[in-house]
């Protein structure tokens, strides 16, 4: 590996990853559910469950709260804040890295989230409009702000470089991944805590998502010619993005390497994704990365588990792919862990680590029929072992925002 | 007005159509009703007729909900109105 490419740019390195989700509440546990193709998606333990019509997700199970912060954060923390900041004090503590006054000015926070404090929302407008109370705690908005998550990790680390957050729905964490990428490629930075986070899963948050009827009632089986719809999940990953020459000098184990993001708008309708969207955004990350369809091994799909989805993403890889698709490994770990929306890009992003660095390619569970019009090796049921040299990890959005990011191997 | 006349107002005014200009035969697709358009006028018929309808947009030709065409939706609703009505 040489550090800088032609052009001056950087090479970027994962030297942290840290995450808190239905299969795990860190790295190992959620990697460990991934190769045994466990499940975390069950019965929804939520205040008026049974107003719903949509009663299970991957829920973040046998979590205190207290556990982790005092009264006083919690005053302040939502649950996507809380989420967040779990799972970046344990890339910190696996990245090992420290910063100097002059590095914390060159570094920051990019994170993604689509709906921030939603918890935070929800019980407040139970506080006013149900309870009829005419006063709710001072600190609302500051707990239900989308950028709450990044600004506390940029107090708790004190970073103070460029900092903000991304709201792209479900693109949400690879548009925050992405850009957090580049802002060390072209030397803006030095090290970038990114991902994304999410916690929708309270009676306001599933009732929205109920409307569009897109949720399954059971399931989510993507690519299975009898899935019925998308589950949502809850939880955070964040990820210690840093300089290769710098990752190298302080001898940091090196996680897998960032070489690429491509990202696209479609242009064209705001649920229903477009096929050509989604190839020239896989087409650009490997243009970026200068990778060859040949040499990318496996795919983390956006893999919903809905009809309209699965059908477009695996047309468009096909597409992208060519005579390279019929070796091509592609997952949905939303089988898994659920759907976390704005998060789901940075759990997800686990996956592609492990693929990289374990050779093990997470399963898509719940796989029972085929689809003709899914027909890839979407590696059904099984974790497989593999090596593969580069990876791609697909997001794409409602709003037909789409985002994908490149990796290689360390 | 009767529950089909009701129907095919919600269908009509979905659609931009007026309720005359729409025919039992026609299917959303044909009056122009996309996928989301079919949502919204489900939700409709949901909130006039006080009913809940059995409708997965992943798999609108599946369940027990025919959305064929509408006279399909007409029929479905009269049933449900009934179903759901009679116990309360």
């Amino acid at each position: 590996m040489t550090g800088r490419m032609s052009g001056g740019a950087r090479r970027v390195v994962i030297t942290g990853a840290g995450t808190i989700n239905s299969l795990g509440h860190d790295v190992a546990s959620t990697l460990a559910a991934m190769r045994e193709g466990r499940c975390g998606i069950g019965p929804l333990n939520l205040r008026d469950v049974e107003r719903l019509s949509v009663q299970i997700g991957g829920q973040v199970r046998d979590y205190d709260e207290y556990a982790h912060f005092n009264r006083q954060q919690i005053a302040l923390y939502d649950r996507f804040t809380q989420f967040t900041l779990l799972a970046a004090r344990q890339a910190m503590a696996q990245s090992g890295i420290s910063f100097t006054d002059e590095e914390s000015e060159m570094s920051g926070v990019v994170l993604g989230t689509a709906g921030g404090g939603v918890n935070t929302w929800d019980e407040n407008y139970r506080t006013v409009y149900e309870e009829g109370k005419n006063r709710v705690h001072p600190f609302v908005v500051p707990k239900l702000m989308n950028n709450a998550a990044a600004s506390h990790v940029s107090m708790e680390y004190n970073l103070r470089g460029p900092s903000f957050t991304v709201a792209t729905a479900c693109s949400s964490s690879n548009h925050a991944m992405g850009l957090a990428f580049q802002m060390i490629r072209s030397g803006m930075c030095r090290a970038m805590l990114t991902g994304g986070s999410e916690a929708m899963l309270c009676f306001g948050g599933v009732k929205a998502w109920e409307g569009l009827r897109v949720m399954s009632k059971d399931a989510c089986r993507p690519f299975s010619a009898n899935r019925n719809g998308m589950v949502q999940g809850e939880g955070a990953a964040v990820f210690v993005f840093e300089e290769y020459e710098n990752a190298r000098a302080r001898g940091a184990e090196i996680l897998c390497e960032v070489a690429g993001f491509g990202m696209t708008a479609d242009a064209a309708d705001i649920v229903m994704p477009s096929a050509q969207g989604a190839e020239r955004a896989m087409r650009g990350a490997m243009r970026d990365a200068g990778l060859t369809p040949e040499q990318v091994g496996y795919i983390n799909a956006h893999g919903t588990g809905t009809a309209a989805n699965d059908k477009s993403e695996c047309a468009s890889v096909a597409h992208v792919f060519g005579a390279a698709a019929d070796r091509l490994m592609i997952s949905s770990t939303k089988s898994m862990h659920g759907h976390l929306i704005g998060g789901t890009g940075a759990v997800e992003l686990l996956a592609c680590i492990m693929a990289l660095r374990d050779g093990v390619i997470a399963p898509t569970i719940g796989y029972e029929e085929p689809d003709p019009e899914c027909a890839l090796d979407v590696v059904p049921n099984v974790a497989r072992e593999a090596r593969v040299e580069a990876v791609l990890s697909n997001a794409f959005a409602f709003g037909g925002l789409n985002a994908v990011l490149a990796l290689r191997a360390a | 007005m009767d529950v089909r006349d009701k129907v095919i107002a919600i269908i009509a005014e979905q659609a931009m159509l007026e309720p005359g200009d729409v025919t039992p035969g026609q299917s959303p697709a044909d009056l122009g009703i996309d996928s989301l358009g079919l949502v919204e006028s489900i939700f409709a018929i949901e909130e006039a007729f006080d009913i809940s309808v059995p409708f997965n947009a992943n798999a609108p030709e599946q369940g027990d909900f025919d959305i064929s065409s509408v006279a399909a939706i007409a029929d479905a609703v009269e049933r449900l109105v009934q179903e759901q009505h009679a116990s309360a």
